[in-house]
């Protein structure tokens, strides 16, 4: 078995997210993510801290570490200047790294946030733009956003847009010469070798659950499954 | 205690704010959702102030949601804000202005962490260069529009032709501010008013006549969550967590919700109509829902610009409640018209409507 503590020790966020924690349970106290699922972020820290490798592996693969919002509230109450989120985020790119992230409902769903944000920086520039929300995957954007999309030269040329267009303004054309500086980013500093993990291991895992799986786009079994799938006991 | 002490204590929660020549960096959920509000900075920036705030169209997006979606590694995300510093540079800029609450959050933990661990800085240098031979600076200021905004609030005051006050009462109307956690909560130095006291949102309810309203869940999140909110699987802790901070707030008559991140902004609107189409749950009153502002919206409304250009009839819960209760005169027939005046469909289904 690999020294996964040690592993985690390479993330300069788990380094600089773990000092002493003397389980108060501030951090679980102050946690949205606390109150909607069985989460218990100072149980986490104090797992981690302990250093008990078979612990971690089980962390590393269980769904608890999908469950945080990222909301970092949890660094402005630590009494010890922790930052359990920190620790998540570095448990979440190991369980990546190794794979382990398939092993969970929660884990699966990085292929699904893979396929539409992440694809969306290379395709737009952008993580988020209009016409990358569909109505259909977000019903709760109610009327105005099917209005929008519908009519959206018309509604962004009036706010300063010239939409997919050259030059200034909210969501004008990112030169494909950017896209292509953002695309060597990837490469150079381990972007794309995150995206290509997340695909390997998924498109295993999609063979084992015996889902059809595609090498791209969101029109497959496997990415409708790890996008809609709850199977509803990560409550308390 | 002595003067001097408090001046020393109050210190920490002070802010600096460049007064001019900003490099822009927009948002891409503020430019997709809400792009009046964009519009309405650079216009009053450059317009009404007379200031150089300067949009370099080769910037993209700084990766925050992938990067808190967990799909995109610090390294990369530290060398995509370097090019962003890049092209400052190259633009000849030192002060940044940065119109989303992820973003900011991003660049503060960035720094943070490039001023502690300065290899972590040499190796972003390598990394750039290596992807694009680009060179850059560390901005010298760094803003939150809202920052810029705050700054300028008693201009705005003294400029402004409606107050935040119901003419039918005379009473300051009830406003409810929604911070944005990774506005101040990581890196409280960078906010106005710190994690403890944020004032950047207070401080131009005040200026402009409204009264701020305290809650219980005051600084609860929104329920955003990135993957909490990005997967269809997981919404209802979205959805669960802005429920939480309504219903806290209702006892409280809020006039409206004043936002500062576009993230708060969306779905604080949404979820409010999801309520509604689910349990008919309204949290407002007189049946009605509450009106979710940016900041850029309500300056631009206490100014006296059209409301109809500020794209207020882009949001799911319409304004036209706020709209009576402050005397703002507008024109319903212009409310869905293009930019040359062409009539265009009617939404229809839209909340206080």
């Amino acid at each position: 078995m690999q020294n996964y503590h040690e592993m985690l020790m390479q993330d300069i966020r788990f380094g600089e997210g773990l000092n002493a924690c003397m389980n108060c349970g501030v951090c679980t106290a102050i946690c949205p993510a606390a109150e909607f699922y069985d989460y218990d972020p100072r149980k986490i820290v104090d797992l981690v801290q302990s250093g008990d490798n078979v612990g971690i592996e089980k962390l590393l693969k269980s769904e608890t570490i999908w469950y945080c919002g990222e909301c970092m509230s949890c660094k402005t109450r630590c009494p010890r200047g922790n930052t359990p989120a920190f620790i998540v985020m570095s448990l979440r790119s190991l369980s990546q790294k190794l794979g382990f992230f398939t092993e969970s409902e929660k884990g699966r769903q990085q292929f699904a946030i893979k396929r539409t944000v992440g694809e969306n920086i290379f395709k737009y520039g952008y993580c988020v733009a209009a016409y990358a929300v569909s109505p259909e995957m977000h019903l709760e954007q109610g009327p105005i956003w099917q209005y929008v999309l519908e009519n959206s030269k018309d509604v962004y040329e009036r706010m300063g847009g010239h939409v997919d267009e050259l030059g200034a303004g909210p969501l004008r054309k990112i030169p494909e010469d950017a896209k292509e500086e953002l695309k060597k980013i990837f490469e150079v500093t381990g972007g794309t070798e995150l995206f290509d993990d997340i695909e390997r291991h998924s498109k295993k895992k999609a063979s084992e659950m015996g889902l059809q799986f595609s090498g791209q786009g969101i029109d497959n079994e496997y990415f409708i499954e790890v996008f809609t799938a709850n199977k509803k006991d990560h409550h308390t | 205690m002595l003067q001097e002490g408090k001046k020393r204590i109050w210190s920490d929660y002070q802010k600096e704010i460049a007064d001019d020549h900003f490099f822009y960096v927009r948002s891409c959920i503020r430019q997709s959702f809400f792009p009046g509000s964009e519009q309405f900075f650079l216009h009053f920036m450059k317009n009404v102030l007379g200031k150089d705030v300067y949009e370099n169209p080769s910037h993209t997006t700084c990766t925050g949601i992938g990067y808190h979606g967990d799909v995109v590694p610090l390294a990369t995300i530290m060398t995509v804000v370097a090019r962003h510093f890049a092209l400052m540079k190259e633009s000849g800029y030192k002060n940044i202005a940065i119109s989303c609450v992820t973003s900011f959050g991003i660049y503060t933990e960035i720094i943070e962490t490039w001023k502690h661990l300065p290899a972590e800085l040499d190796k972003t240098r390598e990394y750039l260069c290596k992807a694009t031979g680009r060179e850059f600076d560390v901005p010298e200021n760094m803003a939150h529009t809202s920052d810029i905004i705050y700054k300028y609030r008693n201009e705005i005051a003294d400029k402004a032709k409606y107050k935040l006050i119901n003419l039918q009462t005379g009473e300051p109307l009830n406003v409810v501010e929604q911070i944005g956690c990774h506005y101040s909560k990581m890196f409280p130095k960078y906010g106005v008013g710190g994690a403890e006291f944020p004032n950047v949102l207070g401080g131009m309810i005040t200026s402009w006549g409204g009264k701020v309203v305290d809650y219980p869940e005051r600084r609860h999140c929104c329920g955003f969550g990135f993957r909490q909110y990005l997967v269809q699987a997981n919404r209802g802790y979205s959805l669960s967590n802005t429920v939480k901070k309504f219903a806290s707030m209702k006892p409280f008559k809020p006039d409206f919700v004043l936002t500062n991140c576009p993230g708060c902004n969306m779905f604080m609107d949404k979820w409010q109509y999801t309520m509604k189409t689910m349990e008919g749950t309204v949290y407002g009153d007189n049946g009605e829902s509450i009106p979710v502002l940016t900041y850029e919206e309500l300056a631009g409304l206490v100014l006296g610009y059209n409301p109809w250009d500020l794209g207020l009839q882009y949001h799911m819960v319409q304004s036209e409640p706020l709209l009576k209760k402050m005397g703002i005169e507008y024109d319903p027939g212009d409310k869905y018209k293009t930019k040359d005046g062409r009539q265009m469909p009617i939404p229809q289904n839209l909340i206080n409507a």
